[in-house]
Formats: C-alpha cells, sequence, structure tokens
C-alpha cells in the first residue's frame, strides 16, 4: 500500500514536471520569438551626420517651412502630417498646384531604421531622399540651388545651419542632413504589443495574440513585416489593382522580372494613424487589406513568391485585425517650430498666379 | 631509368598544373536573409551556386559591368548556378531584399 502511494507520488510529480517542462519549453519558443521584434539599442546614423541638439532644431525648422517648395506653401509637413501618422488620410498624396501623386504619401515614421527609401527604393539614405521631393516638378517644385539662395537671405537661417554645421555653411548637403537629422527623431513610440514582449501578458488581448499567431505562421505576414519596425525592407508585387496605368515601381530602379510591379514593404507601427493602405491607397481599412491577402491578391501576373491564396475563417481575420491594431503607440503631440522670419529673395509665387502650372513629368512619386 | 623518372616528374607537374587551373565550384547560400559569403574570389570559367535556406523566396542578380545576371526567383532549398564569364568585380544582390549584398572578384 506504502509502496504503492509512493509510487502514485512519484507518478503525479513526473507528470507535473513534464507539464512544467513543456511549458518551459514553449514560454522559451515564444520569447525566442518576441525577441525579434525588441526595439534597436540605437537609431541608425552615418558618422558624417550625427544628430545633435543643433542638426534637429534646424532640421525640424526646415520640415515645416513652407519655403523649401517653390511655391512657399507647401513644406514636408504638409504632406507628411504629424497629426496624421506622419502621412496625409490621402489615397495618393497632392503635390504643386494641386497635382495629383500617383503614389500614396509614406509615412515617415521609423524611415530611420529602412535599407532604402521610397516606395520604389530609389533613395539609399535619408541624406540621399531628404531633396527629392523638394526639387521634384510634381512635389514641391523648387530648384535646390534656388533655395540656397533662399535659405541664406533669411538670417535666421544663416544662423541655425551656423550651429547646426559649423563652417559648412548653407548648401543642398546641409540642408539634406539637418532634414534627415530631424526624421531620425520620429520614431514609434510604445505600443501595447510592446509591452506584451516585454511580459505584460494583458496588455493586448486574447484575439491580438491569436492574431499575432496567425501572423507569424499560417498567414505567414511576417516573411516580410519582420521585426521592430514590422518590416524587412524587401520589395513584393503583392497583386494590387491599379486603377489607372500600371505602375512597374522597383523595376524602374531594378530592371528585373521579378521587379515590375513590386514596391517597398511598408512598416506596420502605428498602423491605426496610416489609413488608408497600399502604394496607392486602394483600401480604406485593415479589413479590407486582410481580405485582399485572403484572396491572394489581385492581379497575378508577376505575383510575389510569397503571395497566395489564405484560408482564414471570419474569426481569423477580426483577430490578425486586432493584432495589427496593437502596434499603435499612443499619439504624441508635437510642437511646431517657430519659423525664421524673413521674406525670401524670392517672389512668393501661390498656384494662384498664372503661368504656373506643373511641367508635364511622368515621374512616379513619392 | 633516369630518363622514366623525369618523365613521371613531368607528367605529375602538368597533372597539377591541370587540377590547379580546372574549373571549381562555389557555394554561397543564403541565411536570415543573408549572403554567408560576403567576398569571393574566383576564376573565370568557376561556377558559383546559390542555395536559400531561408523559408522566403529570393533572386540573385547583378547589374556590374564585369557580368550581368538575373537567376530568377526561387523558393526554400533551391539553388540557382552561374557560370563566371569574364574577370572584374561582380556586385551581387538580391533582388527582393536590398540588404543582401556580396562581391565577386573574377581573375583569369
Amino acid at each position: 500500500m506504502t509502496t504503492r502511494r509512493y509510487m502514485r507520488q512519484a507518478m503525479t510529480i513526473l507528470a507535473l514536471t513534464l507539464v512544467r517542462c513543456a511549458f518551459a519549453y514553449a514560454d522559451s519558443g515564444q520569447s525566442a520569438v518576441l525577441q525579434a521584434y525588441l526595439r534597436p539599442p540605437t537609431v541608425p546614423a552615418p558618422a558624417d551626420n550625427v544628430p545633435n541638439a543643433a542638426r534637429i532644431e534646424l532640421g525640424k525648422a526646415l520640415f515645416f517651412d513652407p519655403r523649401l517648395s517653390g511655391s512657399n506653401w507647401i513644406s514636408c509637413a504638409t504632406c507628411h502630417n504629424p497629426a496624421l501618422g506622419w502621412s496625409d488620410a490621402l489615397p495618393t498624396g497632392i503635390g504643386h498646384n494641386g497635382k495629383q501623386l500617383s503614389r500614396a504619401t509614406p509615412t515617415i515614421l521609423n524611415t530611420a531604421y529602412l535599407p532604402v527609401l521610397m516606395w520604389d527604393g530609389r533613395s539609399g539614405s535619408l541624406e540621399d531622399q531628404a531633396l527629392g521631393p523638394v526639387e521634384s516638378a510634381d512635389e514641391m517644385h523648387q530648384d535646390p540651388d534656388v533655395l540656397v539662395g533662399k535659405l541664406a537671405s533669411i538670417p535666421g537661417y544663416r544662423t541655425l545651419f551656423e550651429r547646426a554645421y559649423p563652417g559648412q555653411g548653407i548648401s543642398k548637403a546641409t540642408i539634406a542632413k539637418a532634414i534627415a537629422s530631424f526624421e531620425r527623431t520620429i520614431v514609434s513610440g510604445e505600443a501595447p504589443f510592446d509591452r506584451w514582449v516585454q511580459g505584460q501578458s494583458d496588455a493586448i488581448s486574447a484575439s491580438a495574440k491569436r492574431g499575432f499567431e496567425l501572423f507569424t505562421n499560417e498567414a505567414n505576414c511576417v516573411a516580410c513585416h519582420s521585426g521592430f519596425n514590422f518590416t524587412d525592407g524587401s520589395f513584393h508585387n503583392i497583386g494590387v489593382i491599379d486603377p489607372g496605368p500600371a505602375d512597374n515601381g522597383r523595376f524602374a530602379v531594378k530592371p528585373l522580372k521579378a521587379m515590375r510591379g513590386a514596391f517597398k514593404t511598408p512598416t506596420l507601427r502605428d498602423i491605426a494613424l496610416t489609413a488608408p493602405y497600399m502604394r496607392n491607397g486602394i483600401y480604406r481599412t485593415l479589413e479590407e487589406v486582410v481580405e485582399h491577402y485572403v484572396r491572394g491578391g489581385d492581379v497575378r501576373e508577376n505575383l510575389s513568391a510569397e503571395i497566395h491564396p489564405l484560408n482564414l475563417s471570419a474569426q481569423d481575420k477580426r483577430d490578425l485585425v486586432e493584432f495589427m491594431l496593437t502596434l499603435t503607440a499612443a499619439p504624441v503631440s508635437v510642437q511646431l517650430p517657430v519659423l525664421p522670419s524673413g521674406v525670401t529673395a524670392e517672389l512668393p509665387r501661390g498656384p494662384h498666379l498664372a503661368g504656373l502650372s506643373s511641367p508635364a513629368s511622368t515621374r512616379r512619386n513619392p | 631509368m633516369k630518363r622514366s623518372h623525369t618523365a613521371a616528374c613531368l607528367a605529375m607537374l602538368l597533372t597539377q598544373t591541370v587540377i590547379a587551373d580546372a574549373p571549381k565550384e562555389h557555394l554561397v547560400n543564403q541565411k536570415a536573409k543573408q549572403f554567408t559569403v560576403t567576398a569571393l574570389n574566383a576564376k573565370v570559367g568557376d561556377t558559383v551556386t546559390f542555395k536559400n535556406e531561408d523559408d522566403v523566396s529570393h533572386n540573385i542578380f547583378s547589374l556590374s559591368d564585369a557580368q550581368t545576371f538575373d537567376l530568377g526567383t526561387y523558393g526554400a532549398g533551391q539553388a540557382r548556378s552561374l557560370k563566371l564569364e569574364s574577370p572584374g568585380a561582380i556586385e551581387v544582390e538580391c533582388a527582393v531584399h536590398p540588404n543582401m549584398k556580396m562581391q565577386i572578384t573574377v581573375s583569369q
């Protein structure tokens, strides 16, 4: 009897130990998966443009200053509006003289972490990208050489540039460096998902947790939307319909078959703030986005190998959306800078003035 | 006896030379969205095989002056081979993952 009791106790202990081991294994497995989503310890910056307070202050002024445009009324922040998730809540951007652009305005949130910039990846750094929209005839319509003279005519800017880049003067390079320095400060805040990753088990709902499982396994969104920034910067043709002429995307930069119609994978951080979605703003809600992937895309020509129809239940779809919503941090108020005063040497050229319509351009943007 | 020994030595030297100049096979894997080799020295006529050890597809290409090629998209566990045709520096990239870069230095 005593032996039998000991045996029973031993079996119970063994069973409990096995259960604990199983849970520990599961925890360590999930913990290893979650490690991939931890915030990087530093925001990357090039050695020749390490951000400091003076550079960020100057960059912020430039970013919000409409005098950076040819018309003197479009700033970077006109499209990359901090109150709208650093985007514009429009399907596609609106540029110089009210021109409807062909691509959505991407958020500039977390661009510091990206290997290449723009939907087609044509810029290799924030410094390289910063003046692209400024000099685009369709966007800010500003000759960058003229811009240098404009800024030099404003005493307050002369002081700001000297503080930020002593002895380097006002040039296209220092303008771009300053804007890039400010953009490196625009990083996502702590979202409910981050608190869950750090161990707060009730930071996200059961539905969101199921959504994360789908995201990383069956739906395999993580094949491209991976890591802290929920993008690996990869290029894919995901079969989005173009209402107008087909947009070849990355193919213009890398003329390879697989790149025809391919675009850069966007971040999912603060995704609740950046509707509408996709590179041409074709979907108004995350539910519509999920349905797109369930269909396996709509345009099958040159479709990415990662895109195929998904067999998801209605609950699965709700869980995926619920998970994505946990990637949005609490909104942060952004204080507008006081810009250096001064009328530019250039005559104001509002679009209401005659003779300033945009020249015809086939260039894609942004 | 001495003559035959000299002939044997010459034959061996010739064989070694032929072996040394025989085209080689090089293996470059893609793992964790990176190349496992970032710099490779090779010779014209050698073959480089790119094997995908990831669970996502890759598309290896180069638009270098020394040699332009597009190996197309291929999935997990698959491989594509490239014969090196001319000397020079070949910058190799993945079209899908712009972070993936390596260089092959090809000599005659």
